[in-house]
């Protein structure tokens, strides 16, 4: 007899179909245990960051949310035995560094994006240094260090130059990157309507191109900063160190990133405790300069 | 197997009837190797509306284009022949492509406003030419014109692209009457708009004719009826291999839809094409 016997109600001809969850059944056991997985693994994803900054807070916020902040922030590194003292010469310093670096990365980065990305995308030249940018991004940070150390340092000295310089090599990578994304991202159809409004190619560029892909290119030029922001090892041979506050280029200069190593491994408490603080600090500027990003990335309505 | 269909054939030249704004005489069009289309001849009436028609991949988008020289932007693409615009060809040694597309306007299938205010949008070619009058009048004009002034006049600082796609493809026609151009080309401006959007914009060409001259390419025929006054009827060979587009018939609209002279014409419009 047939499943579809339409003489006979439907209860009698086949089982009502059982709908609700079964338990513990192996295939639901399964898919629960591997949702759990998924959870547990993007929980631990988020352990890192958490943690790094529980501790930054707990070692370092003590100094930097004290009563003596103001010392913290401006004062000269202390000596030796002394007290107090604060990494007001690395702030500026990784913030000057910081400057040299995007004043040179950022007009040569973009100018090299609309060469990708509009004027000669499939050009030989184009597909070599995208080719070359993409292989920068894999490049250990402090090879950048020493190529400036070989070129320039050995010369002219330690100095904030060669610092920014050798940070401006890290940075132009993801600013060529990323620029060349958002540039490409424009619709042909606005640019072929700039050209039908009787558009120069510069003009396209310039009053189009530029404008429509500026919050991409914003955001990779922040991330790039912030990247820089955080590096040690480049300006470890190029910028090296200095206890002062920086009052010419040519000089050796102070970075947060540098004055951790230094004072870290110091053993004087003062010093290491202003090494949390410094890590504290230097951690809040990337973080600005990632948020920043992520904002100025978002869609505008 | 009718005359049309070999690849020697020539249509019969179109006698214009008004002046001559755009005479475009095409000998051959290239991209690469590939020739898109041939022997073609295609005056534009002024203050008329030329309609376009022909199966997919007849070259009536590529003869369009070639008019204000759009398709230079692909390098490929070659023309042979000639666009004579008041006396002048567009192909001429001496002619900046850039100077022809501002006077020879273009709206696109797809409506491509850019992504800033509605107002900078309408703006976007007075102030590329450094348009010295008032130009809050001149965008108002424009957006009137367009038939859009009505739904956007509180909310001009809104970004372009948060209009709906009919509002977006009358933005972009204000935005190509506001330089005041003397032709405006229409590559399928309503093939992405639903019925409602497609009338409001065919009312406006309707309207435009009377400052304008218009060149419409439309897949949908009943739309050349209802606005064109001259239909050019394009066909494509396939049989010797090529996919070569060429014009078959040129005319009056009510004559090309009533009472064609090409058997090849009489069989797309009455839907028996192969």
């Amino acid at each position: 007899m047939s499943d579809f016997d339409l003489t006979k109600a439907r209860e009698t001809a086949r089982p009502m179909p059982q709908l609700a969850r079964q338990g513990f059944e192996a295939r639901a056991l399964k898919s629960g245990l591997l949702t759990g997985l998924t959870w547990l693994a993007a929980l631990l994803a988020a352990v890192p960051l958490i943690s790094v900054m529980y501790l930054l807070l707990v070692k370092g916020g003590s100094r930097l949310f004290g009563a003596d902040f103001a010392e913290v922030l401006t004062g000269l590194p202390p000596a030796g035995f002394e007290l107090g003292g604060g990494i007001g010469p690395a702030i500026v310093g990784t913030l000057v560094m910081v400057g040299i670096a995007s004043v040179i990365s950022i007009p040569i980065g973009i100018l090299a994006a609309i060469y990708l990305g509009v004027l000669e995308p499939r050009s030989r030249l184009a597909n070599t240094s995208r080719f070359l940018a993409k292989v920068l991004t894999g490049f250990p940070s402090i090879m950048a260090g020493v190529f400036v150390y070989a070129v320039l340092v050995i010369h002219w000295g330690y100095s904030a130059w060669a610092g920014g310089i050798a940070l401006a090599v890290l940075m132009l990578r993801t600013v060529v990157l990323a620029a060349e994304e958002a540039i490409a991202q424009v619709p042909q159809r606005m640019k072929d309507a700039a050209y039908g409004m009787g558009c120069t190619r510069t003009q396209v560029i310039w009053k189009v191109v530029l404008p429509t892909g500026l919050p991409g290119i914003l955001t990779g030029v922040l991330l790039a900063v912030a990247g820089a922001a955080g590096e040690s090892a480049p300006l470890l041979f190029t910028a090296l160190f200095s206890n002062y506050f920086i009052s010419e280029l040519s000089e050796p200069t102070a970075s947060l990133s540098i004055l951790i190593y230094n004072f870290s491994g110091m053993p004087f408490p003062n010093q290491i405790e202003l090494a949390w603080t410094a890590s504290l600090v230097l951690v809040l500027i990337v973080l600005m300069f990632n948020i920043l990003a992520r904002l100025i990335g978002q869609p505008k309505v | 197997m009718n005359a049309a269909a070999e690849s020697t054939f020539v249509a019969d030249p179109y006698a214009a009837v008004g002046e001559v704004v755009i005479d475009c005489q095409v000998n051959k069009i290239f991209y690469g190797d590939f020739l898109a289309v041939r022997d073609s001849l295609v005056p534009i009436e002024q203050h008329k509306i030329t309609g376009f028609i022909g199966p997919s991949g007849c070259g009536k988008s590529t003869v369009l284009r070639s008019l204000n020289r759009m398709n230079d932007l692909i390098q490929v693409f070659r023309f042979e022949g000639s666009v004579m615009y008041h006396g002048q060809d567009v192909y001429g040694p001496k002619v900046d492509p850039v100077l022809v597309r501002r006077y020879i306007g273009m709206v696109f299938q797809q409506p491509n406003p850019f992504s800033m205010s509605i107002y900078d949008n309408v703006a976007f070619g007075l102030r590329l030419n450094r348009f010295k009058g008032d130009l809050d009048e001149r965008v108002q004009k424009a957006l009137e014109r367009a038939a859009l002034w009505n739904e956007v006049k509180d909310k001009l600082k809104n970004s372009g692209l948060s209009l709906s796609g009919g509002q977006q493809q009358r933005l972009c026609i204000a935005r190509a009457i506001a330089t005041e151009p003397d032709v405006l080309l229409m590559d399928e401006p309503c093939s992405a708009l639903d019925p409602i959007a497609t009338r409001q914009v065919e009312e406006l060409m309707l309207d435009l004719k009377k400052n304008y001259t218009l060149a419409l390419v439309t897949h949908n025929m009943q739309q050349a009826t209802r606005v064109a006054d001259t239909t050019a009827f394009f066909s494509v060979d396939i049989s010797h291999g090529g996919r070569t587009g060429y014009l078959v018939e040129m005319g009056p609209t009510a004559q090309i839809f009533e009472a064609p002279r090409e058997q090849l014409t009489k069989d797309y419009i009455s839907g028996q094409f192969s």
